[in-house]
């Protein structure tokens, strides 16, 4: 060992957190005795500006060069700590923490069991700090364009703060038009605002932006780079409508023959085989729907060509293969609503009368199947409504979640039908959860409106009915548990406040934009309180509904907050990589592949020609896996050294 | 009403007699709303956990004893309560510690199973009298099946046939087994879930020791009482054995073509699914396939079928109970099998079996409609 090496040691107190049960005296008594350490010293708060300080301090004045503190985990301070060497002109690469708190204090009461271990991590960091190495952090230029992927209210709110401060855009919808399932509905929560009078503005400024390039109808097929310079290759689908002649007439819809349930007003109307998703659709350009046009499937028809005046019908368009370059991803491709058919005894897909909270949302729409009227299928008006929640949600049989916006939403529709029709509304609740701001006021509004409030989880609908009053009803059949008794509530309506779940997709678009997800299926955030946006591949943010339930004043300010932290990287310009990655050894790589892929982070490639395999600096995480794996024992995981990890067993085990 | 206190020390005894599902309950009701004793009398059983949660049940409630641990609740569970494990723990207080009266039949019948070995209380040494004239060998080492006759199947007069329907279907599929007998007790299904845990404790350990001095390996059942037990209870108790249901064997053997029907049985039938094959062994297909592939006979479904069967009323200690005219879930279960048009009730479990034959009996269905094992009704086909 090299003998310049001189170690000062901090042995951190954490208040009584540490040396409520170790020995921090004795631990600092113990390090002075280990090789190499000029200076050992305890102190009560390391963290603190005087701790930082005292580093500082000695590293000039004793000419330290390497610093341990044992304290609390590296995930907490290792950055703090780090920074103060640095400060000191002391490479931040040769500095090491020893966790006696979470690994030792914390997780037992026997106090010289916790001693004697706070000794072996201090002499395990001790002898591993001794053979760590200066390493430079590197900085890459960021592109300054973001890609947007989902065009919900979460996409649109992201794509205009990014836009606004004129920075260039991609947002990528998968449907023919922007807008998500908020273009879906008709009033909101808590407010009651119009859900198009305060959405249709931003769709249409979307729409003309500038900055912001509008791809609907297309879906991201491959990600390939890293932070600051993702490549992006979006297949832009054939519409068969050229969108720069298309003037948004609508005749071809209306003299197109051929009709299919709608989607968008969830079965509940038809649409035509060319359409557009709602009447303030952005861009509004119609689609050709492939699957059921009879052009498509026998040749024959054209109908709306032969009366489009603008000759804008084009069958023989092909999709478009775009290539974008971006140095931030943010992924907005939000949920969708649980199927309540499994649920079989709540009769959903076996009365007509039993309908979704989606349905519901249409009939209310005053663009919807039914002009806004809440009416039965056969056209009248419901006498009674039950409005049962929790259908899929906060059930370990279907989600263990509570979809968090569904009691909002129940009470809204209680609202609804009191104002349209003249209907009795009953709600089979389990607990009421009204959280946010303006909600628990919203909820004793809604109270004194004159709703019937059943505590409950309903048990089944059914048409087996008892008395005379239930005859031709919909039986809801709950436990009242605060009454204690069977409760039978004979509606013409029931509505399911059916679950927001994961899309069934949601696996492949994890995999393509490299994101986990958590076990309920949405997309896992970096940390749940510190950094709930971000995820665990540097530049690519997850927003709303896409990361987990959420209501649209959440979604926003979720998609608010990853626009500033896209538009403080490209700010800046410019972005540090880590520089504790792995690399390879060409003259060892026996180019057997194992490494391309294990590498998580898809960092590593294969280099025909030299026949090696080859890491990228700005992808590799440092995780090790490669090095772990070599056969040939090629890679050497940087700060991760064979030899720095014997050390540091070897200082376990004295 | 007075105000109460929550009573920590009661909550604690009933966690401690294995009723810690309770602490996951977040009475929602659905348990209550869902549990077939709504047909004919209320039965809140949420609010029961709700007071084992704060340690306020009353153990004098002759609610103790009413649940039948059919699972109905328990599938539908949104939290997964084992609400048959909390009733079973309120009665094992009861009897552990003596706070409360265990109902007298109750009393007596487990009386009879700890003293003969059978709830009925008839000899031990009659227990294999329903094979005297049959030829049926004792089983011996080496020998590749144990059929293990249920108490009610080996004694009652009633029941017995199907017994020995096994046994005949056995013979004509040339199946190498043997029956043990005198030496075997009640595997004592009902009777732990009744809560006399030592009872059950005996028997098991006594029936496990029968087994492995014999060299059994594979056990043939014909009650899925004797199923659940042997598979999902005596493991823990050292048994360690390969246990199959009749239905599963009968299936196989059908498919395996080592059975074949000679004869066609014009019938209408449908099949019950009892909570111990059903909700808790999850065989709902095999029965099915065997009656369906039977010549001739039509099989029809009851509105309440598979996952949602509605319970005959007798488990967990309740057939040995007396339950009123009017309360008996049996009768409703005959209405339903009435409905469906069907001559013939076919059930795979000998509670049921009694359960329905008395209630034929007792509505005046006789000659209307017949209650018959399966294996009754594969041994007239064959
Ligand atoms: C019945 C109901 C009523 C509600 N009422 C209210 C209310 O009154 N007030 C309130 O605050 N909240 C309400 N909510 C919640 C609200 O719907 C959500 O907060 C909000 O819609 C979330 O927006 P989002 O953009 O995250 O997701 P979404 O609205 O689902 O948008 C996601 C977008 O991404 C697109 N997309 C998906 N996958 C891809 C892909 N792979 N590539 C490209 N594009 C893709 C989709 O087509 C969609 O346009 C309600 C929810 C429900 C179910
Ligand atoms: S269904 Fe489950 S969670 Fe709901 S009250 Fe019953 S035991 Fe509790
Ligand atoms: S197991 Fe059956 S009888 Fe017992 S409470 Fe549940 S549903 Fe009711």
């Amino acid at each position: 060992m090299e003998d310049k090496v001189r170690i000062g040691v901090y042995i951190c107190h954490c208040g009584t957190n540490i040396a409520g049960v170790v020995d921090v005296k004795e631990v600092t008594e113990f390090t002075r005795g280990l090789p190499s350490v000029v200076m050992a010293k305890d102190y009560i708060y390391m963290c603190s500006d005087p701790g930082q300080n005292m580093i500082k301090d000695d590293i000039k004045e004793l000419g330290l060069s390497r610093v341990v503190v044992a304290s609390c985990s590296p995930r907490m301070h290792e950055r703090t700590f780090r920074q103060a060497c640095q400060e000191a002109g002391l490479n931040p690469y040769l500095f090491d923490m020893a966790n006696i708190r979470e690994q030792d204090s914390w997780v037992t009461e026997d106090h010289s069991a916790a001693t004697t271990k706070a000794k072996a991590l201090v002499s395990a960091a001790v002898r591993r700090v001794s053979r760590q190495e200066s390493l430079e952090v590197k900085e890459v230029p960021v592109s300054s364009s973001v890609l947007i992927v989902g065009g919900g209210i979460a996409g649109v709110q992201a794509a205009l703060e990014i836009g606004n401060s004129e920075h260039k855009v991609y947002l990528v919808e998968r449907e023919p038009s922007i807008g998500g399932h908020m273009a879906q509905f008709d009033k909101t929560f808590p407010t009651l605002d119009c859900a198009s009078c305060i959405f249709t503005p931003l769709l249409s400024a979307v729409g003309h932006h500038s900055y912001i390039e509008l791809l609907t109808h297309s879906e991201v097929e491959e990600v390939s780079g890293y932070i600051g310079n993702y490549k992006v290759k979006i297949r832009k689908r054939a519409r068969y409508v050229d969108e720069s002649k298309c003037t948004g007439c609508g005749v071809c819809i209306e003299k197109c023959p051929w009709k299919v349930d709608s989607e968008f007003d969830e079965g509940l109307a038809k649409r035509k085989a060319i359409y557009t998703l709602f009447p303030q659709a952005v861009p509004n350009v119609p689609v050709i729907d492939t699957e059921h046009c009879v052009y498509f499937l026998k040749g024959t028809c054209r109908a709306c060509e032969k009366f489009c005046d603008a000759k804008a019908i084009d069958f023989e368009q092909k999709d478009e293969l775009v290539e974008v370059e971006v140095g931030g991803i943010i992924v907005a491709t939000g949920y969708q609503a649980f199927d309540p058919s499994t649920i079989a005894w709540y009769g959903y897909g076996r009365y007509d009368n039993v309908i979704t909270a989606l349905q519901f949302e249409r009939m209310c729409n005053a663009s919807g199947p039914t002009r806004g009227k809440i009416v039965l299928k056969d056209g009248s008006e419901p006498k009674s409504v039950a409005i049962i929640h929790c259908v899929g949600s906060r059930d370990k049989n279907y989600h263990e979640y509570c979809s968090r916006v569904c009691c909002m939403y129940a009470l809204k529709y209680s609202h609804l039908i009191k104002e349209k029709t003249s209907a009795e509304v009953y709600q089979m609740y389990i607990d009421m959860r009204c959280f946010g701001k303006g909600y628990e006021e919203f909820y004793k509004r809604l109270s004194d409106e004159g709703i019937n409030f059943i505590r409950g989880k309903a048990g089944e609908v059914t048409d087996r009915t008892i008395t005379e009053e239930e005859q031709g009803k919909l039986v809801v059949v709950c436990q009242d548990t605060l009454l204690g008794s069977l409760i039978r509530v004979p509606v013409d309506m029931v509505i399911l406040c059916t679950a927001l779940e994961a899309r069934s997709d949601a696996e492949g678009v994890a995999r393509l934009f490299n994101i986990s997800r958590s076990a309920d299926g949405f997309f896992m955030e970096r940390h749940p309180k510190l950094d709930p946006v971000a995820t665990m591949t540097d530049g690519t943010f997850v927003v709303g509904c896409c990361q987990g339930p959420k209501d649209i004043p959440d979604t926003v300010a979720q998609a608010s907050a990853a626009a500033a932290r896209v538009l403080s990287m490209i700010s800046k310009g410019r972005i540090e990589i880590e520089a504790a990655t792995a690399m390879i050894d060409e003259e060892l790589c026996s180019g057997c592949k194992i490494c391309n892929t294990l590498c998580p982070f898809n960092a590593i490639s294969f280099e025909e020609e030299k026949e090696v395999s080859q890491i990228n600096q700005a992808l590799c995480k440092g995780c090790g896996t490669c090095a772990a794996a070599c056969p040939s024992g090629a890679i050497t995981a940087r700060h991760f050294t064979t030899e720095q990890i014997m050390a540091e067993i070897e200082g376990v085990l004295v | 009403m007075q105000a109460v206190s929550p009573y920590r020390e009661a909550a604690n005894i009933i966690i401690e007699e294995g009723g810690e599902p309770l602490n996951l309950c977040y009475q929602c009701g659905l348990c209550s709303a869902t549990c077939p004793w709504n047909l004919v009398r209320s039965f809140p059983v949420h609010m029961m956990i709700h007071e084992a949660q704060l340690g306020l049940v009353d153990f004098e409630s002759e609610e103790v004893w009413q649940c039948v641990a059919c699972r109905a609740c328990v599938q539908r569970c949104p939290r997964g309560v084992e609400i048959p494990d909390i009733m079973r723990a309120l009665r094992r207080a009861i009897v552990s510690l003596g706070i409360a009266k265990v109902p007298d039949s109750l009393r007596i019948t487990v009386k009879n199973v700890s003293s003969v070995g059978n709830p009925l209380g008839e000899a031990a040494e009659k227990r294999a009298d329903w094979a005297k004239d049959m030829d049926v060998s004792t089983f011996i080492e080496g020998t590749e099946l144990l059929y293990f006759a249920c108490c009610i199947q080996a004694y009652d007069p009633m029941i017995q046939k199907v017994a020995r329907a096994t046994v005949n279907i056995l013979k004509k599929a040339q199946v190498d087994f043997g029956i043990l007998g005198a030496k075997q007790t009640c595997c004592g299904e009902s009777v732990r879930k009744a809560g006399m845990e030592s009872v059950f404790q005996s028997l098991a350990q006594n029936n496990i020791s029968v087994f492995t001095e014999a060299g059994v390996k594979t056990i043939l059942v014909t009650s899925p009482h004797c199923y659940h037990t042997f598979t999902q209870e005596y493991p823990k108790f050292g048994g360690n054995f390969e246990v199959i249901h009749f239905s599963q064997y009968l299936a196989r053997l059908i498919k395996d073509g080592r059975l074949k029907f000679t004869k066609e049985l014009n019938k209408k039938v449908t099949y019950h699914d009892s909570c111990c094959l059903g909700r808790y062994a999850g065989i709902y297909d095999e029965p099915r396939q065997i009656l369906e592939s039977i010549p001739g006979l039509e099989l029809v479904e009851m509105r309440d079928n598979r996952e949602n069967s509605l319970c005959c009323g007798g488990c967990a200690g309740r057939l040995w109970m007396e339950t009123k005219k009017g309360e008996r879930f049996s009768d409703i279960r005959i209405e339903q099998a009435l409905e469906t048009g069907a001559n013939t009730l076919a059930v795979f479990c000998p509670y049921c079996m009694l359960n329905f034959e008395d209630s034929v009996l007792t509505t005046d269905k006789a000659g209307i409609i017949e209650v018959k094992d399966i294996a009754e009704l594969v041994q007239e086909a064959i």
